[in-house]
């Protein structure tokens, strides 16, 4: 089947089989392989990506599913050369080891900022919801403890340039 | 690397549209909603439909939460999240809110929904137990109509439900009664896992404070999800600790649960005992404080 799938802001149209999981799709269709692809049973969220701005775990997604909707990978995160405050962050806090499951953590703090920004009276961002945000991704190397920092100094960067701007 | 088996790809339009799909394509054809459920069973190849009938361009259209006269209404695409948030669960059927935080992990749960859990009818899948609990109704739609079926002639077993191949879950409507209270509660060994065992409770009181209705029902213990033997133990009585206790020590003896690497068959019959008082306990406790009207 022809599907067309609109990734990091550009539209991709691919003769695919149905059965073709979003993760593969990234992977070996785009050569989008920032996206890792880990457990296959929707456990580790190496392969999180961000659909319409949400975390979804793109090994239990359809491409053909996919269609219609915006995806956000790693790729996407840096815009004309300047870093997310979220790679930044991971960068400043040491919140990566292997890096395996970092692009995936990246994303899913993106989402949470994004959506704490939205929030109409947002407080700052407790350890405890980065922990939970981040509940549904394996890592291995670091403990959390640095990724959290890292989320957490992403979070303080955002809200001072925010002021600032206001 | 797990890949589902080849089938065909439709994509609904409307429900009528699914509806015409179902029809058309036949036994072979199934309802592909959040996928957080179908997928993995595809993957796994414990489930090779030939077709799939993909409704994700219906979650605007079937997923609300609603509050209707007595009822709350929930559409069969309204996702885990969607249910966590909504502050008429959290007030009105606290058992949702309580599974919800529980139920997978907060990505999964970005994408899974109602509809799908209750149609994969996995007895170690929280929301069948959740619905059985509270007494909720399923609305299954054909091409010649709704039908309106209680959660328990719903559930047929172990991933077996009344819907048949041309008909869909629509909706599920949970019963909004005076002086009630639900709970939920969950032993699972970490994030995302399945659960050790789980329960849910509701209770409704009367004037006098005794259980005019009640509700239990387990999760990961055995095929039966409602525990009719435990509600046989609180109606008509005050929900004391010493009858409530009882309750539990029915739920405990009436599962069936089996050995796993989650734990032995006494390890789990003690812990959904020890389950089922807690919820009834916070449902008991949720009743005498919530709304009385």
């Amino acid at each position: 089947m022809q599907v067309t799938v609109a990734v990091n802001g550009q539209e991709h149209t691919r003769q695919v089989e149905p059965r073709l999981l979003l993760v593969h799709f990234l992977r070996d269709e785009l050569g989008l392989t920032g996206t890792h692809w880990g457990c296959d049973t929707s456990n580790c969220g190496m392969c999180v990506v961000l659909m319409d701005g949400e975390p979804v775990k793109s090994c239990t997604v359809l491409t053909a599913t996919a269609a219609g909707h915006q995806i956000r990978t790693v790729e996407g995160l840096e815009v004309d050369g300047r870093l997310d405050p979220v790679q930044e962050g991971f960068r400043q806090e040491h919140g990566l080891q292997c890096g395996f499951c970092t692009p995936g953590m990246m994303l899913t703090a993106r989402a949470l900022l994004d959506r704490h920004a939205r929030d109409t009276t947002p407080d700052e961002l407790t350890d405890e919801e980065i922990r939970e945000a981040i509940s549904g991704q394996i890592c291995r190397c670091t403990g959390y403890t640095t990724i959290v920092r890292s989320i957490r100094w992403a979070a303080e960067r955002e809200r001072v340039r925010t002021k600032e701007e206001v | 690397m797990q890949v589902p088996a080849p089938f065909e790809y439709e994509r609904a339009t409307s429900v009528d549209h699914a509806l015409e799909l179902l029809r058309q394509l036949g036994p072979e054809a199934r309802i592909l909603a959040g996928g957080h459920s179908l997928l993995p069973m595809m993957k796994l190849r414990l489930a090779t439909p030939g077709y799939l009938i993909d409704i994700d361009g219906l979650a605007g259209e079937l997923g609300y939460i609603r509050a209707e006269s007595d009822e709350i209404h929930i559409g069969a695409m309204t996702r885990h999240r969607a249910l966590l948030e909504s502050p008429l669960l959290a007030e009105r059927a606290a058992i949702f809110t309580d599974a919800e935080r529980v139920i997978a992990d907060p990505i999964v749960r970005n994408r899974g929904t109602i509809g799908g859990a209750l149609c994969q009818a996995d007895p170690a899948e929280d929301l069948g137990a959740v619905c059985s609990a509270i007494g909720a109704q399923t609305v299954v739609r054909g091409l010649d109509g709704d039908r309106v079926l209680d959660i328990d002639d719903f559930h047929r077993g172990p991933y077996q439900t009344a819907v048949e191949d041309d008909e869909m879950l629509l909706e599920i409507r949970v019963p909004l009664r005076a002086r009630s209270g639900s709970a939920y509660e969950k032993v699972d060994r970490r994030v995302g896992d399945w659960a050790v065992a789980a329960a849910g409770a509701s209770l409704s009181l009367d004037a006098d404070g005794r259980i005019a209705e009640a509700g239990v029902a387990l999760a990961a213990v055995g095929a039966d999800i409602a525990c009719a033997q435990a509600r046989d133990e609180l109606i008509g009585r005050e929900p004391t600790r010493e009858v409530l206790e009882r309750a539990g020590a029915a739920a405990a003896a009436a599962c069936s649960p089996v050995a796993d690497q989650r734990g032995s068959v006494e390890y789990k019959r003690h812990v959904a005992g020890v389950l089922t008082v807690r919820a009834l306990e916070r449902a008991a406790t949720r009743a005498q404080t919530g709304p009385a009207g």
